[in-house]
């Protein structure tokens, strides 16, 4: 799952987070990423100062009602189990919305090259991209459009913004 | 109407160039069939039974002459001389090449037309009350509420990806004339007892196999507000919808497991939120935005002399033919002087909503000379010059006449609504179109269809039910029994604002039956109607199935 290509930052990035499997010990020190249900069953061991634990949430997941503490992790990772799924499109606006701050990646099926800029619009900073995308030409895709008709990101000039500030 | 600023503009463009590339990413093999699919409905473009159709806006049915005659251009051009008004006002071409869509989109940007999100499982193209600006019914102009909430709706980046398709129409009039109870959102503008603008919002209507009438779960909403809380009603519906089941994926199906009241409290609280954060009030139409917006949609500039003018009803008495056009298809307008004048697409010989392109250019000729150069698409698959002084009205009817638009049937039996069926949609399980021109040619006689008066008779080839059925006066649903076409027939439905849904009249009817079986419900009301003043549908809900089933299955009650 690690092995995909990370765009994050703006650029090509390794992925400097583990994906140990449930059964697999927590390793000592380092990043990590776990599942939403590890995370709850293990949140003491996993808390710890020596390691840096994301959390990856399935795609059903309550935003409104999720705990503070997964509010508080690094990483948080939203997946995207088929091309035309578009629940974590919401969630991700939930999580900016409860004021999560960190890094916020896209994994899975619709993590290609015509959905990034929406990704990015919704709130994702990080995407873990499908085994057959070009990255590179993934690195472009913020500039499929360069203007938006909703107030969702600062990074995207809105229409109406422009409007107001060039009426007579 | 609405015109495109260079932002507008550089968005449409921008999409033309983002489909080109992965149209040619799909014939070069990089992209997947399956997502190409995703991506190209959202381009308005299906691959149908014998080629791609494309399906492109009209945004709330609005169209002004020269994208009329651009549409003719892309008939003759690239398709086989004609296209195909849909019950969503927007226009099909069924033989276009999927290699020279690219191409078809950019000829309609260069006119401010697109066919984004005309299909797809994302939010559609808006629709209103085709006489929006000229009925006299109306409370405001809901045009420039459709433009903005069109306008946010467009790639839309959290709502592109919907559990299904989702549909939005505007309704401003006491008469709702765009069937909103039947959409996803039915908004009905309104103003409360202080005497503010605001709406009603409806959710959950829909018709396919499911038919539904939407509830209202909001009273009323303050006039500035609306993104906001469609925004909360979309994520509740993005986050909760079913995807397991295509054919439960719908909002209505949502609405319905959890119960209206269940439904409109999760809006609420999802909304609280949307306001309680910046997003509220970003979402919120300032009075400038609303000013700018509505001289979009100012009056033409209409003649107080044409109220004068006494040729329209000397016409009318010394042409009988013309009194038929006058009676049957033209409205009153709000404006002393000025008429609405139906074009009738529902002539004897064609599919309803079939129109060729020089019929294309003729009317957009009309619109310009006679109709301030605009004319709307109704959801009947009709067309509307919106504008017309009184004294040209006998000049368009001519007109009309000479390309076969005239006829007189506007709300009557032939006035049919109708979906291409089995002879161009993939997706259909029986013909419609053969049915339309049968019922055509049994009702022909002219005297007769007025003595009948206002019948809506709506027909679809399969349960998707895109010719709405399920709410006319008389529904036609095509099936398959057996890879034969059989025909169920319900009574009763309307989607005005005392929508309801049809009720089965039992056994369906074979291709062979079905002509006659309208026939025979059609005898059925003439013969139990008190006068001719009561309608088709009063008097089915006063006499009720009994005595129509009589005389549909008559050795059944016999037996």
């Amino acid at each position: 799952m690690s092995a995909a290509t990370l765009i994050r930052n703006g650029r090509i990035e390794a992925d400097d987070y583990q994906w140990p499997d449930d059964a697999d010990p927590i390793p000592g020190r380092g990043r990590i990423v776990v599942g939403l249900d590890r995370w709850r069953a293990e949140a003491d061991a996993l808390n710890r100062n020596d390691l840096q634990v994301g959390v990856a949430l399935p795609n059903t997941a309550d935003i409104e009602s999720l705990e503070h503490g997964v509010l508080e992790r690094p990483l948080l990772v939203l997946c995207f189990p088929g091309f035309a799924d578009g629940r974590a499109y919401s969630q991700a606006r939930l999580l900016r919305r409860r004021g999560y701050h960190g890094e916020l990646r896209a994994s899975g099926d619709a993590v290609v090259l015509d959905q990034l800029q929406s990704m990015m619009r919704c709130g994702f900073d990080s995407f873990a991209l499908r085994a057959d995308q070009d990255p590179q030409r993934c690195l472009d895709a913020h500039r499929a459009f360069d203007l938006a008709y909703q107030p969702l990101d600062a990074a995207t000039p809105l229409v109406s913004r422009l409007r107001r500030s060039t009426a007579p | 109407m609405y015109q495109y600023d260079q932002y507008d503009q550089r968005l449409v463009d921008q999409r033309v160039a983002q489909f080109r590339d992965q149209t040619r990413r799909f014939l070069d093999g990089q992209l997947p069939e399956e997502e190409y699919r995703a991506l190209r409905l959202r381009n308005g473009l299906y691959i149908q039974r014998f080629a791609p159709m494309l399906r492109i806006a009209i945004p709330y049915g609005l169209l002004a002459s020269r994208q009329l005659r651009m549409l003719a251009h892309i008939a003759r051009t690239y398709d086989k001389g004609y296209g195909h008004f849909t019950t969503r006002q927007n226009m099909q071409f069924n033989w276009p090449r999927l290699e020279d869509v690219p191409d078809i989109l950019a000829d309609l940007a260069s006119v401010q037309m697109h066919a984004i999100q005309t299909s797809g499982n994302c939010i559609r193209n808006i629709t209103a009350d085709h006489l929006a600006g000229v009925a006299a019914d109306e409370l405001v102009d809901p045009r420039p509420y459709c433009e903005l909430t069109r306008q946010w709706a467009t790639f839309h980046p959290e709502f592109n990806w919907l559990p299904r398709k989702f549909k939005i129409a505007f309704s401003s009039s006491t008469t709702d004339r765009a069937a909103t109870r039947v959409h996803d959102i039915g908004v009905h503008i309104v103003r409360n007892a202080a005497g503010e603008l605001g709406y009603t919002i409806y959710v959950g209507g829909g018709l396919g196999r499911m038919p539904m009438i939407g509830h209202a779960i909001r009273e009323f909403l303050p006039q500035a507000q609306l993104l906001s809380y469609l925004d909360a009603v979309l994520r509740v519906y993005n986050r909760l919808g079913r995807r397991d089941n295509m054919h439960r994926a719908r909002i209505k199906i949502l609405v319905k497991d959890l119960g209206p009241q269940r439904f409109a409290e999760l809006v609420e609280a999802e909304w609280a939120q949307v306001r309680a954060t910046a997003d509220g009030a970003a979402l919120d139409f300032g009075d400038a935005d609303l000013q700018r917006m509505a001289t979009h949609f100012d009056a033409p500039a209409y003649r107080t002399e044409a109220a004068a003018d006494r040729r329209y009803e000397s016409a009318i008495a010394g042409d009988s033919a013309f009194a038929a056009f006058a009676r049957r298809n033209v409205r009153e307008h709000r404006v002393p002087g000025y008429k609405i004048v139906f074009v009738s697409l529902k002539g004897p010989g064609i599919a309803p909503g079939d129109i060729t392109a020089e019929q294309m250019d003729r009317v957009a000729e009309l619109a310009d000379r006679y109709s301030f150069g605009e004319l709307r698409a109704t959801h009947d698959q009709n067309l509307v010059l919106a504008d017309v002084a009184q004294e040209d009205v006998h000049a368009v009817w001519s007109a009309l006449r000479e390309i076969g638009l005239a006829t007189p049937n506007i709300g009557l039996l032939t006035d049919m609504i109708c979906c291409p069926g089995l002879d161009f949609c993939a997706l259909a399980n029986a013909g419609s179109i053969g049915v339309a021109q049968d019922i055509n040619d049994r009702f022909d006689s002219l005297d007769h269809l007025y003595d009948i008066g206002e019948i809506k008779l709506k027909m679809s080839g399969c349960m998707n039910g895109c010719g709405h059925h399920t709410v006319g006066h008389i529904g036609i649903l095509g099936v398959d029994k057996k890879g034969e076409e059989w025909y169920q027939v319900t009574l009763g439905g309307s989607a005005e604002n005392d929508a309801t849904l049809g009720d089965r009249t039992g056994p369906s009817f074979s291709r062979d039956e079905i002509a006659d079986a309208v026939q025979r419900i059609v005898e059925v009301y003439l013969e139990q109607r008190r006068d001719e003043d009561e309608s088709f549908l009063a008097c089915y809900r006063r006499i009720g199935m009994a005595p129509f089933k009589a005389h549909l299955y008559p050795t059944e009650v016999a037996a």
